[in-house]
């Protein structure tokens, strides 16, 4: 450590002001404090230091995501092997998950740090710690099967037209992940849904080659019932990629097909466990949106027509991607409401909508990213209405009626 | 022909530092709706060129004898006579161009660019620099259609007036065309790329932030 501090004392004349290599401070900045807690601290005014900054918020985001990214390369593993019909032992499955995410996940936050980096360097300022929980996020929103220069273009697409034309990190009005994500959504529909595109049956790096077996179907369980011919729920049972029955702890544990993040509840529920402990994540958002998500279900069981409409509360939640949305995506702190009041309509609303997108809407079977996305939108103006309302009712108890 | 500076100002200002597109931000609504295919945005460039051209004529050498409160009717009459005139020959002689434009050669009638240039230009000069004032605004209007319709013609649908221009080649390695750019969000966001890169290099144009 002592060396690498020398080390930096050494090459950084060269960074400041009439140093050869001025030009790329700010990268030299954003290396410095990662690697070391910088010593300048505010000399104006009064300031309170608490040990939650935004580097420290972003690495608890992080971990809390990893539980559910682990779970999701198991399950790409799991599925790839069912598809070929070959067994194969836990790690094995595991590993093949792994490779097959992690060029994702390099892809992602080569593109957008390489954005980040290059617009900090042009306005000359610090550059910020944003990207980094956006660039796990993206891998984890999107099927398995996206190819890779889709993610580069949908990222570098969203970082640049989300983010930085806003002012850059913690001014952008939507969830960069999410509008990536909806990029690749509208641009790109073949390779974003569908049954095609959930499970990897290709071999990763030469590993788990060979051929699908017969009667092999892609298809996520939201995406089943969003097709299917049964009248009712009653008479529809929710299939595995080989056509076995799945039962509510194969999607409490994520043993379904679906997008990298978002197929296992347990591994969500143990992030969000994480995040409302430290504080980082409001569980007022959280449970607002299950809440939502609950009113919204029991309505539409009440004048139930088909077998979507007809899904009970449980199922909802398991599948697709509303408990991600809800624990990682919908208490993003810069695009969510930040009054406390305002926090319980923005995520009631949002689970609201995002049921009602995927029963009423069959060319969405999945409407969190749509939900979120649209309330981000409105997230300003109920803090607006929230803090008018708070105003108004101070000044009436500040000044009694005459 | 040497022109005057002042004609030179009123006929390529609209090109660039009085833009009615990117700098006035008038006439979005079409350049959004017609600008998916580079075809049908050529045309549409070439319509409002000549309508506003001739418009901006005939309400200049009117305009001593037009009543000042019925002025936006006689206006009316003036651009609606063109634009029937326009969709007349677009019908007869590129009719799968006038179906893709559909509504919007009628709605040239309602084009923000071409009231305001009546309004603004034409009531108080005379023919010559009206006329040269409409060519050049509809061009200044027509260039940004153009290159809108290219791009998402481009990345769109891979073609460019209906030609395929990206190789076999590069859809068997995977390449795929973008979905989005079809879209009018799309258009929307080069438009709003076009009007950043043109305020980056005219510093003139920028608000003066505090």
């Amino acid at each position: 450590m002592k060396a690498l501090r020398k080390y930096l004392d050494k090459i950084k004349p060269n960074f400041e002001e009439g140093g050869k290599l001025h030009w790329l401070h700010s990268t030299f900045d954003a290396f410095e404090t990662f690697l070391f807690v910088p010593n300048s601290t505010s000399r104006s005014g009064v300031h309170i230091h608490d040990a939650r900054d935004s580097k420290r918020t972003m690495t608890i985001v992080i971990v809390a995501l990893i539980p559910a990214l682990l779970m999701g390369m198991y399950s790409v593993g799991l599925h790839h092997y069912m598809a070929l019909g070959l067994e194969a032992s836990i790690l094995t499955k595991f590993i093949y998950g792994f490779l097959a995410v992690l060029p994702q996940i390099v892809v992602s936050y080569v593109v957008g740090l390489g954005i980040e980096f290059i617009i900090a360097q042009i306005r000359k300022e610090e550059v910020a710690e944003g990207f980094l929980v956006t660039g796990i996020l993206i891998p984890m929103i999107v099927p398995v099967d996206t190819p890779l220069w889709m993610i580069a273009v949908a990222t570098a697409f969203a970082v640049i037209f989300a983010k930085e034309v806003f002012g850059g990190t913690g001014y952008n009005i939507f969830n960069v992940a999410l509008v990536t994500r909806a990029f690749l959504f509208f641009s790109y529909p073949s390779k974003m849904s569908g049954d095609q595109v959930w499970v990897r049956t290709a071999d990763t790096f030469g590993m788990g080659k060979g051929t699908v077996i017969d009667g092999f179907s892609g298809a996520t369980p939201l995406g089943q019932l969003a097709t299917t011919g049964a009248g009712s729920f009653g008479e529809f049972t929710f299939q595995g990629i080989t056509g076995q029955p799945l039962s509510i702890s194969d999607m409490f544990f994520g043993f379904i097909p679906g997008s990298i993040g978002e197929v296992s509840t347990f591994a969500i529920l143990l992030g969000a466990a994480l995040l409302i402990m430290t504080g980082v994540g409001s569980w007022k958002t959280m449970l607002s949106v299950f809440l939502g998500g609950a009113v919204a279900v029991v309505l539409v069981n009440l004048f139930a027509q088909n077998a979507i409409m007809e899904m009970p509360v449980q199922y909802h939640f398991l599948l697709g991607g509303f408990a991600f949305g809800a624990i990682f995506m919908a208490t993003d702190p810069v695009t969510s409401a930040r009054t406390e009041k305002g926090k319980w309509i923005y995520g009631f609303l949002i689970g609201l909508l995002a049921i009602t997108i995927r029963v009423f809407n069959p060319g969405y079977p999945e409407g969190m990213m749509l939900a979120i996305l649209f309330m981000n939108a409105f997230a300003p103006l109920i803090d607006f209405y929230v803090i008018d309302g708070n105003i108004k009712r101070r000044l009436k108890r500040a000044a009694p009626s005459k | 022909m040497a022109l005057s500076s002042k004609t030179k100002a009123v006929l390529l200002g609209p090109l660039s530092k009085n833009n009615p597109i990117i700098v006035q931000v008038l006439g979005i609504c079409s350049a959004l709706a017609v600008t998916s295919k580079l075809e049908p945005s050529l045309v549409m460039a070439i319509a409002v060129t000549i309508v506003t051209a001739f418009a901006n004529m005939i309400i200049s050498l009117l305009r001593k004898s037009i009543p000042n409160r019925i002025r936006i009717i006689v206006q009316l009459v003036v651009v609606a006579s063109l634009v029937t005139i326009v969709s007349e020959v677009l019908k007869a002689y590129s009719y799968d161009v006038n179906k893709q434009l559909s509504v919007f050669v009628g709605l040239i009638v309602t084009n923000c660019i071409l009231m305001g240039r009546l309004e603004a230009f034409a009531l108080g000069n005379g023919p010559w620099p009206s006329f040269l004032d409409g060519i050049g605004n509809g061009l200044g209007y027509g260039w940004i259609l153009v290159v809108v319709g290219f791009f998402r013609e481009l990345l769109g649908s891979g073609t460019l007036m209906n030609f395929q221009v990206i190789p076999d080649a590069l859809y068997e390695m995977g390449y795929e065309n973008n979905g989005l750019m079809v879209l009018a969000p799309m258009a929307l966001l080069l438009v709003g790329c076009i009007i950043w890169i043109h305020r980056a290099n005219n510093k003139e144009l920028q608000e003066k932030t505090n």
